[in-house]
């Protein structure tokens, strides 16, 4: 069969034994992508191209790094130096972490829901686009962003662009406007997305799907999507202010001309922190859904599971100043932010003893999933300890802006977040792609990033205590910071090593990888019922449920959930 | 900057040597105390359960028994935390009264901290002193406190005063006044910085605060309060600084240098350090800084001055008696 299609079209890749498409030509294949609006399609663009941005961003970091491996380093200026920083940080939040969580819940919201697409699958190739557009931008200011005048530069204020240093008189030229435009464009795409995610888990569920039966997955999904709803806005709205201040001589966020430099700091964070949960919402929701399939149990506690992360979503819009108690808020202001900050830990503790409760009495299996995400739990509960420290206002006095902080949030991104993303591509990389990642590298690449990041975080917790401040380019010998440094950035060795080892897993496995099979790890919800990867149509009759663990009702019909739930 | 730094006290968060300092670490260590406890109770379990729990060659391919939750369970595991978390919100708060909400006593000494790209001012509006990078406070007796108050403001955009030894962080925000204070009771020089990102050169913002007791303190006051003498044998650098564009942004009391832009340089030669912290005040770096700045501190706001060598050389000199 493949023959007679070569013969066609000579330029075709062969067909792999699993694929059911033809193979067309390049062109071809490109422009269905381009094109596309299956909700599958552009979810593994969003992921596939967050990773792209993420080795970009990563590899800024490692320069990063470079440079403060020891005090008094030349190997890039202060200019170049606050580049890095910004555009690290500017892309992990919104070319990174953004993209590749709205990808997982774009692929698997509708599978998991037995529906055919999202609500508005239009809309959502729009999102993507805009998204892709945007991102591009961001990195464009390396070009343009010297405008006329000279040669370019990418913005140089860091990824909160604190007011006024993002005002004409200290950011000359256009790379603050790239910073502005790349970000405003990501996040209307995200606002779509976030829409779309809420119409598709309220009005798509298959016969029998209530509310009450949805994987926790869907749950989460609809939590992140309220999130993002709720906090983008105020920062489209503030960095629309910014640029009629920059270029129509308003005066919201320009001191010069007597306006309110704190107004951009209560914005930028009325956004800020709420999307921290909605990049580590969707790490609870794989969480959810990879523990037990693990563990071979079902969810401990599901509706207070859902509760806990409802109410994380609802609290977490009301504790924004935390990261503002050395602006000089009154006692009485900290004391409330404190309070609320604390109020967090709560529901966030209810999950992490709920995940315990589903492997209590389980039989665990230890496949690179489930390893990465019981790493992700360690990490997790350090993160929401040194999070509460930050919390605990005269600490913070001393913690904010200094690597402990830095320390604090690459423990929840990185330790918590890409953990679970790892655990998710491992998971996932069946049904998306018909093909298992191999086992053996899957180890190494888990060992690897796990002392890696374990020998660059760990330490800069100390370098913080010991007063070292974020952001800054270099650092004098003899104030007791140097070994802290020069251990965190060989742990970045370990880190690129994990992650060539990752890639290469990904290329090989693409290509010969394992056969998956419609379910390769016995697990429950509705996506693994269909072929790997699924056909456009996604099932090929619409399923009907009646728990929320519609394959092991199947698989076990003299003991099924609905019993119990 | 090895021999500059020798001089300062090492420590930071942890050694505290000024009361807001030492209350924060006090709730800090308490703070610890009980996440310390609740990762190794959770973290315990956790280990149990993986060891505990473990798939094994050899079992049957049985499903263990499914558990769906227990409402007792999950009573204890939100009530119990809400109760630490009770603990930990009114101690804090406390805390959070006790450095914000102090009165000042009589007897305090008031400083005025200005943030500039990438320098401090330090005015002292009852004592008639400017000065830059360089804080003097007196020690300040427990039975006799004679702490400092500090308002906080900016010139352009926001910084962050911080002297881990001495208190938290305080931000400098434009169009706005901030305060907090100290009441140092060990003598030493402490070493802070700018802890808030404000542009190319926020790293090299650092700012030392010189502790000393109160007659060294007094001392110091009477020599900063004094305007330059006259010195013949320099005359001709004083010329250079005052007919140059040098004169448009700094001051020299006594002379006919008014600027405010830059650093009041009435006494430099008593600073320990040039560019807030970038080398040693010594007049051969000296000479370096005012070639071109940007040698030392890239980026750095001031211009290089294109001086001949000879005016260099007469400047250095001149400016190398302002003690």
């Amino acid at each position: 069969m493949a023959g007679s299609i070569d013969d066609r079209f000579p330029l075709s890749v062969r067909d792999s034994e699993t694929a059911s498409a033809v193979a067309l030509p390049l062109a071809s294949r490109l422009h269905e992508w381009v094109t596309t609006v299956d909700h599958k399609k552009l979810g593994l663009m969003y992921i596939g191209g967050g990773l792209v941005f993420f080795l970009v961003a990563g590899l800024q970091a490692a320069t990063i790094r470079l440079q403060l491996a020891v005090p008094n380093a030349g190997i890039v200026s202060p200019q170049v130096f606050n580049r890095l920083l910004t555009l690290h940080g500017t892309a992990m939040v919104f070319l990174v972490g953004m993209p590749i969580l709205t990808g997982f819940f774009n692929y698997l919201v509708p599978l998991m829901i037995g529906a055919r697409d999202l609500a508005f699958p239009r809309l959502n190739a729009f999102g993507f686009w805009l998204w892709f557009f945007g991102s591009l931008l961001l990195y464009f200011s390396y070009i343009g962003g010297g405008g006329m005048e000279g040669a370019g530069s990418a913005p140089a204020v860091g990824w909160f662009a604190y007011a006024p240093l993002t005002e004409t008189p200290f950011s000359r030229g256009h790379s603050t406007d790239y910073w502005i435009l790349s970000i405003l464009l990501a996040s209307v795409g995200s606002t779509a997305t976030a829409i779309n995610l809420i119409a598709t888990a309220f009005s798509m569920r298959c016969p029998g799907m209530t509310l009450n039966k949805m994987p926790v997955l869907v749950w989460l999904a609809v939590v992140d999507a309220g999130l993002m709803l709720v906090a983008l806005p105020p920062l489209s709205a503030a960095q629309i202010m910014l640029l009629l201040d920059r270029y129509l001589g308003a005066h919201f966020f320009d001191t010069q001309a007597g306006g309110s430099a704190l107004l951009w700091q209560h914005f930028f964070w009325i956004f800020g922190h709420p999307e921290v949960y909605v990049l580590v919402i969707p790490a609870f929701a794989f969480a959810s859904e990879i523990i037990p399939v693990f563990s071979r149990k079902v969810i401990f506690g599901y509706e207070v599971m859902v509760a806990a992360s409802c109410a994380i979503g609802f609290i977490s819009l009301g504790v924004w100043a935390h990261h503002m108690f050395s602006v000089g808020l009154t006692p009485a202001g900290n004391a409330f932010f404190v309070t609320s900050t604390m109020l967090v830990s709560i529901p966030t503790g209810i999950k992490i003893f709920n995940w315990l409760g589903t492997m209590w009495g389980g039989r665990i299996h230890l496949r690179t999933p489930m390893l990465f995400a019981i790493a992700f739990l360690f990490q997790f509960l350090i993160a929401g300890l040194t999070g509460i420290m930050l919390g605990v206002a005269p600490f913070c006095w001393q913690l904010t802006d200094t690597y402990f902080v830095v320390a604090h949030f690459h423990y929840v991104l990185i330790g918590a977040i890409l953990f679970m993303i790892f655990a998710a591509i491992y998971y996932w990389f069946p049904k998306a792609t018909g093909r298992m990642l191999d086992e053996r590298l899957g180890l190494w690449h888990f060992w690897l990033f796990l002392i890696g990041f374990h020998l660059t975080f760990d330490t800069l917790h100390f370098a913080g205590l010991a007063g070292m401040p974020r952001r800054i380019y270099t650092y004098q010998a003899g104030r007791g910071l140097e070994s802290f440094n020069l251990i965190a950035s060989v742990g970045v060795l370990f880190q690129a090593l994990g992650m060539i080892v990752f890639v290469f897993d990904i290329v090989r496995s693409l290509q010969s990888g394992k056969l998956a099979g419609k379910d390769p790890w016995d697990a429950w919800t509705l996506e693994w019922s269909t072929a790997s990867p699924p056909p456009e149509y996604n099932f090929e009759e619409v399923p009907r449920v009646h728990s929320r663990r519609p394959l092991w009702d199947l698989k076990h019909p003299e003991d099924p959930d609905w019993k119990y739930e | 900057m090895g021999a500059a730094n020798r001089e300062i006290a090492r420590g930071a968060v942890f050694s505290p040597v000024s009361t807001p300092a030492s209350a924060i670490a006090t709730l800090a260590w308490f703070i610890l105390a009980i996440t310390f406890t609740i990762f190794l109770i959770v973290s315990s379990l956790l280990t149990y359960s993986v060891i505990r729990f473990r798939a094994r060659p050899g079992q049957e391919p049985r499903e263990p028994p499914q558990l769906y939750g227990s409402n007792p369970i999950e009573f204890a595991w939100t009530a119990i935390p809400l109760l630490i978390v009770f603990v930990m919100v009114l101690t804090t708060i406390r805390t959070i009264f006790d450095v914000q909400a102090a009165t000042e006593p009589p007897g305090a000494i008031h400083v005025r901290v200005i943030g500039h790209q990438w320098w401090w001012e330090f005015q002292y509006p009852d004592l008639g002193i400017v000065t830059a990078n360089e804080l003097h406070v007196p020690l300040s007796d427990p039975a006799h406190p004679t702490p400092t108050w500090i308002e906080l403001e900016s010139a352009d955009v926001a910084h962050s005063f911080w002297v881990p030894r001495l208190a938290g962080k305080t931000d400098l925000i434009p169009n706005r006044i901030n305060t907090m204070w100290i009441d140092p009771h060990e003598p030493g020089i402490y070493l802070g910085q700018c802890a808030e990102f404000c542009g190319t050169q926020h790293a090299m913002m650092l700012i030392r605060v010189v502790v000393e007791s109160r007659p060294f303190f007094d001392q110091w006051v009477a020599a900063q309060r004094q305007a330059i003498a006259a010195q013949d044998a320099v005359a001709r650098g004083r010329q250079v600084f005052e007919t140059n564009a040098c004169a448009s942004c700094h001051t020299v009391k006594g002379t006919r240098a008014h600027g405010t832009y830059g650093p009041d340089l009435t006494h430099l030669m008593s600073r320990r350090t040039l560019g807030s912290g970038v080398a040693t005040n010594t007049r051969d770096h000296l000479k370096i800084w005012v070639r071109d700045p940007a040698l030392m501190k890239p980026g750095a706001l001031m211009p290089a001055m294109n001086l001949s060598e000879n005016d260099l050389d007469n400047l250095v000199a001149w400016m190398g008696t302002l003690k």
